[in-house]
């Protein structure tokens, strides 16, 4: 069991976090691991603070993620990442879009949106990568690809680049957004 | 749904079983396929929805939405007496709705397997309350399975029409959401070939007079002992010794939690046949170990049995009953080990509940609604619910399915005899219209309640992500359907021509004038705000050039936009803006800007 390896999404219901740790699922399994993944649907999708987990391994017993033993965070939205920073593991990646969701309760002046979350991201966990995903995804033609941008970027910190993705892609996404995906995963892997 | 097709695809490689990954919901559904089962009928309901969103996907079966799980339970009901293999699937609260013919059908037991899953939701991440509907099952008196993973799910599927059949009951098949909505590998296997039973009237059997229904009680008594001894023997209940030090009893998803907690440093008794509980395998496991643990989520379902067995076990007492379970929460109950967080941050992130959708429909009229300060508003099930968050407020009350009308009614009557003079607005979709509302808005007439029903129909079952319904003019499999006509229901209902209004929420100033003509109605009135969700793929595709922007010039800051709720507009370093990415041009903030300073782009 040791060798269990989990990631956390953490973003806004609507982001994509599902689809991206569907692909990372697919790819796992067909490469051999025992995959388990938890997500959440209704209403938390509606705009909520949501989680997806995959923990992937030789013998996966809980989908959940305990506390202290996410080996990746990927936060689709900024302060998303300080929610759950609590999950990460010693050395963990805390891989972070570059995107601020402002929720209602902020708008409305109930709630105030933290500053300087860049800066102080990194210095509460030194392995923390910012990845402009939303706008790497845009300038690729669709904001929504941000997701598979950031699938890209823990496949790079968890060393993953040697399963075939390309085909994961393929037999899991639409086909008439494969070319864009693909892209936004390349990119990923290079951000 | 998109996997299921490749699944079909893929599934049967040189007679080599494919591994495939899949959620509980779509191994059920596989399962029921694998099984024979060929007559599905369901109410959507989280987290069992995609049940039979996936078995209508597969060759030869039948599948529908019903109106709601009543419907569902009976339909599926009357196919296993007509004899054939038939599943329905709910909720954990629709098996309340439901609850009335399944302790009828524990008496007629079956012809054809009959299956009932109900998926509870601990933790409640989408529903009510938490009810641990494994007291069903001695209640009812009918057989019960609890998988611990999707193998397991479409593995014990196969078992359960077994088990139906084998002992003439129905079996009530449980999951939560940590089973439905996880996924896990599993490996497909084959259909089985099933005929439809031949029906042969039996009275007897099928009509519970009491004269029969006396009778049958005692049957179900036997039968329950039979079943006794089936999980007795059954290899669904599986014992696992390591260390003997430690004894652990669970079922379903606490299962794998403990796994994860201690390993091999115990012993597991794994109770997959949750009812009839196999008492003599029970008593030999506690016989072998030096301390038992029972570990299950939410009620002691396991531990007052096992306690009932004069057996000494150890579970509430330190695992909570209210919540979601966790890795983490059992390893600080029983081992007193907290997990530690390695990296912490000073960083308040904001709260983030979950909201109306930028470009929903329900905004408009609740927008308007607000304005009433006196209005007592009760709400229903469905995204509409989310009209009680700020700055909209509208939703005093939300108890079940139906009951924002009929529950709007007791208010009503109470006002009178209170000498108040609230006037009621009652809320729900066309969805939970057709389920239960129907009924609520007849009483209203019947007995005189000059209540404002407002039927907010936004053309789908929206929150647990767009099924279609009687007034959608789709079936399951989407295929064209007779489309109820709302109003001549309403007015069938006895609902005055005159005290129905049918208004489009983006517009809203008619919005406006219908509520305050109904606000100031003497007899039961009827709205029905006529607007597809926004996140319906045709409407997404028609709305998406359609974007809302701010003249900054003109706007004045004073924010009269914001208070609308619709999370794409933002107000940052002094300046309002619209994500251009969220807003899909409903037009609702320029309505409400007295400046003109709000302008739609995109015609």
């Amino acid at each position: 069991m040791n060798n269990v390896k989990s990631i956390l999404f953490v973003g806004v219901g609507g982001q994509g976090t599902i689809l991206a740790s569907k692909l990372l699922s697919e790819g796992l399994m067909k490469f051999g691991f025992d995959v388990k993944m938890s997500e959440v649907h209704g209403m938390a999708q509606r705009g909520g603070s949501v989680t997806t987990q995959v923990r992937f391994g030789e013998k996966v017993y809980s989908p959940l993620i305990e506390k202290g033993k996410a080996d990746a965070i990927v936060a689709f939205e900024k302060s998303e990442a300080a929610r759950y920073i609590d999950y990460l593991k010693k050395d963990g990646h805390l891989i972070v879009n570059d995107y601020e969701i402002h929720p209602v309760t902020v708008l409305i002046g109930n709630d105030k949106y933290p500053e300087n979350l860049t800066e102080r991201l990194k210095a509460a966990a030194y392995n923390t990568i910012i990845v402009d995903a939303a706008k790497i995804a845009e300038e690729l033609g669709n904001i929504k690809a941000q997701n598979v941008v950031l699938l890209g970027a823990v496949i790079k910190a968890l060393k993953l680049e040697n399963i075939n993705w390309n085909e994961v892609i393929e037999s899991i996404v639409p086909s008439k957004a494969i070319e864009l995906n693909l892209r936004a995963l390349s990119k990923g892997i290079k951000a | 749904m998109i996997n299921n097709h490749s699944v079909q695809n893929k599934e049967c490689k040189g007679g080599i079983f494919m591994k495939v990954i899949m959620t509980g919901n779509e191994a059920m559904a596989r399962g029921a396929y694998e099984a024979g089962c060929n007559i599905a009928s369901a109410y959507p309901g989280t987290p069992s929805t995609e049940i039979l969103e996936n078995f209508a996907t597969y060759e030869g079966v039948y599948a529908e939405w019903a109106p709601n799980e009543k419907i569902a339970f009976e339909v599926a009901a009357g196919a296993s007496i007509g004899g054939a293999r038939s599943i329905t699937t709910m909720k954990h609260v629709g098996l309340n709705v439901a609850a009335d013919p399944l302790f009828t059908m524990a008496y007629e037991g079956v012809n054809g397997g009959f299956v009932v899953v109900t998926a509870d939701d601990p933790g409640m991440h989408s529903s009510q309350n938490e009810q641990d509907n494994r007291l069903y099952a001695p209640h009812a008196k009918v057989a019960m399975l609890e998988p611990s993973d999707s193998q397991e799910c479409k593995d014990f599927m196969k078992i359960a029409f077994e088990i139906s059949e084998k002992f003439d009951t129905l079996v009530l098949f449980r999951s939560t959401t940590r089973i439905s909505h996880s996924k896990t590998i599993v490996e497909l296997g084959e259909k089985e070939h099933t005929e439809v039973k031949p029906y042969v009237k039996n009275t007897e059997k099928y009509i519970m007079i009491p004269a029969n229904a006396r009778k049958k009680h005692y049957e179900v008594e036997g039968r329950l002992e039979a079943l006794r001894e089936y999980s007795n023997s059954s290899n669904l209940n599986k014992v696992e010794l390591g260390n003997k030090n430690i004894g652990i009893i669970t079922s379903g998803i606490s299962y794998q939690y403990a796994k994860e907690v201690f390993g091999e440093d115990a012993s597991y008794l794994k109770i997959g046949m949750s009812y009839p509980l196999p008492n003599k395998v029970i008593k030999d496991f506690a016989n072998k170990v030096d301390k038992l643990y029972v570990i299950e989520e939410n009620e002691p379902y396991l531990e007052n049995a096992i306690k009932v067995m004069g057996i000494n076990c150890i579970g509430k007492d330190l695992i909570p009953i209210c919540g979601e379970l966790n890795p983490d929460i059992i390893r600080k109950s029983i081992l007193c080990e907290e997990t530690k967080a390695v990296y912490t941050t000073d960083i308040m992130p904001p709260s983030r509940p979950p909201v109306l959708c930028p470009g929903c429909p329900h905004r408009g009229i609740f927008y308007v609604v607000s304005k009433y300060k006196d209005i007592i508003s009760t709400s229903d099930i469905g995204c509409y619910t989310l009209g009680m968050m700020p700055p909209l407020n509208v939703a005093d009350t939300v108890i079940c399915m139906g009951a924002s009308i009929s529950g709007g009614i007791g208010i009503q009557k109470s006002n009178l005899m209170g000498h108040r003079n609230n006037k009621i607005f009652a809320f729900l979709g066309d969805s939970t219209f057709f389920h239960s509302g129907i009924t609520g808005l007849i009483n209203s007439v019947y007995n005189n309640s000059p209540i404002v029903t407002v039927i907010l129909d936004n053309r789908i079952t929206g929150m647990t992500g767009h099924q279609e319904n009687p007034g959608t003019g789709r079936t399951l499999q989407g295929k064209p359907a007779p489309e109820l006509d709302l109003e001549a229901i309403v007015l069938a209902c006895g609902i005055k021509k005159e005290n129905i209004k049918i208004v489009d929420p983006y517009k809203l100033k008619d919005t406006e004038d219908a509520v305050k003509e109904a606000y100031n109605s003497s007899e039961p009135y009827v709205i029905i705000a006529k607007q597809p969700c926004a996140l319906i793929k045709e409407v997404q595709k028609k709305r998406a050039n359609f974007k809302c922007v701010i003249d900054s010039e003109k706007c004045k800051r004073c924010k009269a936009c914001l208070r609308t709720g619709c999370p794409a507009l933002s107000f940052k370093n002094n300046v309002v803006s619209i994500d251009k990415n969220m807003c899909n041009g409903c037009e609702l903030c320029k309505q409400v800007c007295k400046f003109d300073a709000i302008e739609k782009v995109g015609e």
